[in-house]
């Protein structure tokens, strides 16, 4: 039976306060905090973070299907899923889609991968999504969105943690929030506008709608997952719908993590899985130019996902404030930083496309004669000499330690002027590779520190987004 | 396997200004070197047969030796371009050497020279290697600054201890470099100025680094045999080592940060050669590859001036300043005197020849019995290392 049989999530390490933002434009706060990417971040690598959160632990093998949804994603016409699906180290022969446009993108590619695991042209699907949305300088949107991404897999090989029971959709064309093909900033109507005949009137009817058709009442829902603009709204919802908003109501996590565009209601799912008992009848409901209606059941087999590392609460926990709302306008592009030195190197599409096993998807070499591994992949084993005599091992996930490093002042930008540079010793064969830490306080990186690999976006050149992996403190 | 010892010759040598040359291109600085060199061993330009010329921040399709035959106005006669990283300098003394070695030459050029100042930024850029992505944002000091976290962390030296001893390194070279009118940097500085300046790539301060300066070096090289037909004070080259590693060592699987394989090897292939079993005792003037005053360190012990673990002991006892047992970097090192990449293992070279002939600039730093002197240059990531001995005189050591 289709259902969803892992779930991972992904929010940034880096907090803004609200009131710091405030305090910028001498305007007034609305508390918390939000959640804000780095500058070496975007939505694919999120999303690639999520994905992993997601499928760890899990024989990679069986996914057949990656869809990346995003409002924000880095590219207009190249495909993200596919680069989201090679991070994650999935296999070459699989369903891979982007989701877009629409804040209901997420649920967009969830009901569309419950489709396709139903229909048996897929036996397991990931999805994921991820937004980064940029609001106006000193508009409530700048201090009520955060960055996240949330993944979900949804399969028919091993038993659900939580199936699909029914939906119901609404379709409706009006502009209440928007972005031409050239902004970088959310437009919007008027407020009172777009809450009233947008957001509650549509979700509404698409929730309204799902319990009537299967006959329940609001008492009969454990939690209701409603995606939000603003916790006012989420709680008017829920008032005319019938719900309590003390006990049944999913936290919208705008105080510590901020509106997540179109991967904010399935990270809601997701916090609200971590909490779930067996037989918890979950109504999760997303809105953006209509709305989308899920009733979803949660099966005995939630228990035995628990207590691993996936999911919101650790990230939440896992935290370092931005220490100022300039340096939040600069990691969004919004200022632009000063270069360190210049690079001196070429990006090619040619050089990506060689490199991809290990700069996308982080394999190293292992030698089939004397078992050293090598990062980047060797052909002639450092060790033995051995040629063309090695298995591809993926290193993404596993533990290392950091052997020796120096704090480069020189090689940053203005905004981030120090960059760890490593080398890293793997727990898999000792490999040993040069690596950047990212996410970290310069002043904590000693020798013997444990580190884990990130994805990430490390420059701009000949007109394409570069990525590779990175290290951080274990988080 | 030969040796190269007593075989070749060098005649006379050359060395221009270092330092921001503003005012000149690479094409005067080659004039620079060259016609000094020319001067000091009495030849006319017509009287070379071959050159080899090291420089290596060319542009991406590469320069050959254009750099070279125009100012110089060399024509008709083979040139070899060669790059080697940071070794560069000695890779064309090395070439020349074999070429004249090899009986094919008997009167060969080379030269070394970089124009790094018309950059726009003081340091050599960000990102190495070929891929686009795996290096983007290594530099020379972050790499360097890894040697010294790491002999730190092994010795047990706390931050203060170590950038104290590092610190006593650059305090020497400084010293030593005020009394050098071609070099970049002609400033005495106290340990606490090292101490509180700013971090370049922690733990190397702002005077752990090596200046980053234009400057060209050049020598004439002949058969031994030849030699004292020019002049009365030939230098003959003992040894020269060479070597390269397989990997960088950020990725060399179990590399200690301690041992560079190729500083072990290349000194080794010259000790070997020139018949050095005591290199604390046997050499009397060393020119290192001081591109951070960690690698001068490391260099001590790997070079065996030092017992492993046992630098700090020769540090703090002035062993390697001018009045000490082994005088290293007279002439103000790469620290001082600048290092224009490709002109540095010949600008080494230079203050060797002159030291043992008793020519040193500025009679005050001139070393007392000095038979045999030893010029290296490390480079890359680092990977390389390039050593030349040279002696005075004809069957000794």
């Amino acid at each position: 039976m289709a259902g969803i049989i892992s779930y991972g999530a992904y929010i940034p390490l880096w907090r803004l306060s609200r009131d710091a933002i405030a305090q910028a434009w001498g305007s007034g706060s609305t508390g918390g905090e939000r959640s804000v990417t780095n500058n070496d971040e975007d939505t694919v690598t999120m999303a690639v973070e999520a994905a992993i959160n997601c499928a760890g632990g899990l024989e990679r093998e069986a996914i057949d299907g990656l869809y990346f949804a995003s409002t924000t994603p880095p590219y207009k016409e190249k495909e993200c899923a596919t680069l989201v699906a090679a991070a994650a180290d999935l296999r070459p022969e699989i369903i891979t889609a982007d989701f877009g446009n629409s804040l209901r993108a997420g649920t967009a590619a969830l009901r569309a991968a419950l489709h396709a695991v139903s229909s048996g042209s897929a036996k397991s699907v990931l999805v994921t999504a991820s937004d980064c949305r940029i609001g106006y300088p000193r508009s409530t949107y700048e201090q009520s969105f955060g960055d996240a991404a949330a993944a979900l897999l949804i399969s028919n090989t091993a038993k659900p943690i939580v199936t699909m029971e029914s939906s119901f959709p609404i379709s409706n064309e009006m502009y209440d929030v928007w972005r031409l093909d050239k902004d970088t900033y959310v437009q919007s109507w008027e407020d009172r506008f777009i809450i009233q005949h947008g957001y509650i009137e549509n979700m509404e009817k698409a929730i309204s709608g799902l319990m009537k058709k299967e006959g329940l009442s609001a008492k009969d829902i454990s939690k209701a997952i409603f995606y939000a603009p603003t916790a006012r709204s989420q709680q008017e919802l829920a008032r005319r719908l019938g719900f309590d908003a003390k006990t049944q109501l999913q936290d919208l996590l705008i105080s510590n993590v901020g509106i997540s565009g179109c991967a904010h209601a399935l990270l809601m799912l997701v916090a609200a899985l971590e909490e779930a008992k067996p037989g918890n009848k979950l109504l999760m409901a997303s809105y953006g130019s209509g709305a989308d209606a899920f009733l979803l059941r949660v099966t005995d087999e939630i228990e035995k996902v628990k207590g691993n590392k996936r999911g919101v609460k650790g990230v939440i926990k896992s935290k370092k404030p931005l220490s100022s709302y300039v340096r939040y306008l600069s990691y969004r592009g919004l200022l632009e930083p000063q270069p360190g030195e210049p690079f001196r190197l070429f990006p090619a599409a040619t050089t990506s496309w060689r490199e991809r096993n290990w700069a996308i998807r982080m394999h190293g070499s292992k030698c089939k004669n004397c078992g050293t591994v090598h990062f980047p992949i060797e052909r002639v084993c450092y060790n033995c000499r051995s040629k063309d005599n090695y298995e591809e091992v993926r290193l993404s996930d596993k533990k290392a330690r950091v052997f020796t490093y120096s704090l480069d002042n020189l090689a940053g930008r203005s905004d981030d002027p120090t960059i760890p540079q490593l080398t890293v010793e793997f727990e898999l064969g000792n490999a040993r590779s040069y690596m950047v830490m990212t996410d970290c306080d310069p002043k904590e990186v000693a020798i013997g520190m444990p580190v884990e690999m990130t994805f990430r976006r490390i420059y701009e050149g000949a007109g394409m987004y570069n990525y590779f992996w990175k290290c951080r403190p274990v988080r | 396997m030969e040796s190269i010892k007593d075989k070749v010759a060098i005649i006379g040598m050359g060395c221009s200004k270092f330092g921001e040359r503003w005012d000149a291109g690479i094409d005067d600085m080659v004039i620079e070197s060259a016609y000094e060199a020319y001067e000091d061993a009495g030849i006319d330009p017509k009287d070379i047969q071959a050159c080899w010329y090291g420089t290596v921040t060319q542009p991406l399709i590469g320069m050959g030796c254009t750099n070279l035959a125009e100012p110089l106005k060399l024509h008709g006669i083979p040139m070899t371009r060669v790059e080697n990283w940071c070794c560069t300098g000695h890779e064309a003394l090395r070439n020349a050497c074999l070429g004249v070695a090899s009986g094919m030459y008997d009167l060969v050029l080379a030269l070394g020279a970089e124009k790094l100042k018309d950059t726009g930024f003081p340091g050599l850029g960000t990102g190495r290697g070929m891929s686009p992505v795996l290096e983007a944002r290594r530099t020379a000091p972050g790499s360097f600054a890894m040697v010294a976290t790491r002999y730190f962390y092994t010795y047990g030296l706390s931050p203060e201890e170590g950038k104290r001893t590092i610190g006593k390194i650059a305090v020497k070279s400084h010293y030593n470099g005020s009394m050098c009118p071609k070099a970049h940097f002609r400033n005495k500085i106290t340990l606490e100025q090292v101490m509180n300046a700013p971090i370049i790539a922690w733990p190397l301060g702002l005077f752990d680094c090596c200046g980053n300066s234009d400057g060209s070096a050049a020598a004439i090289i002949v058969p031994a045999l030849e030699a004292r037909k020019y002049r009365d004070d030939p230098i003959y080259i003992k040894g020269l080592g060479m070597s390269f590693s397989a990997l960088l060592p950020q990725n060399r699987p179990g590399f200690d940060w301690l041992h560079f394989e190729e500083l072990v090897n290349s000194s080794r292939q010259a000790y070997e050669q020139a018949g050095v079993t005591n290199p604390r005792e046997q050499i009397d003037i060393a020119e290192v590859h001081d591109c951070f005053s960690s690698t001068e360190l490391i260099i001590y012990e790997n070079f065996r001036f030092s017992p492993e673990g046992k630098a700090k002991e020769d540090i703090d006892s002035g062993f390697f300043e001018l009045t000490g047992g082994l005088p290293v970097n007279t002439d103000g090192g790469l620290k001082c005197f600048g290092h224009p990449v490709g002109a540095s293992g010949l600008r080494m070279t230079y203050e060797v020849y002159k030291q043992l002939q008793g020519k040193a600039q500025s009679p005050e730093r001139q070393l007392k019995n000095v038979r045999l002197g030893l010029s290296h240059t490390f480079g890359g990531p680092p990977q390389t290392s390039a050593v030349a001995i040279l002696g005075k005189e004809l069957g000794y050591p």
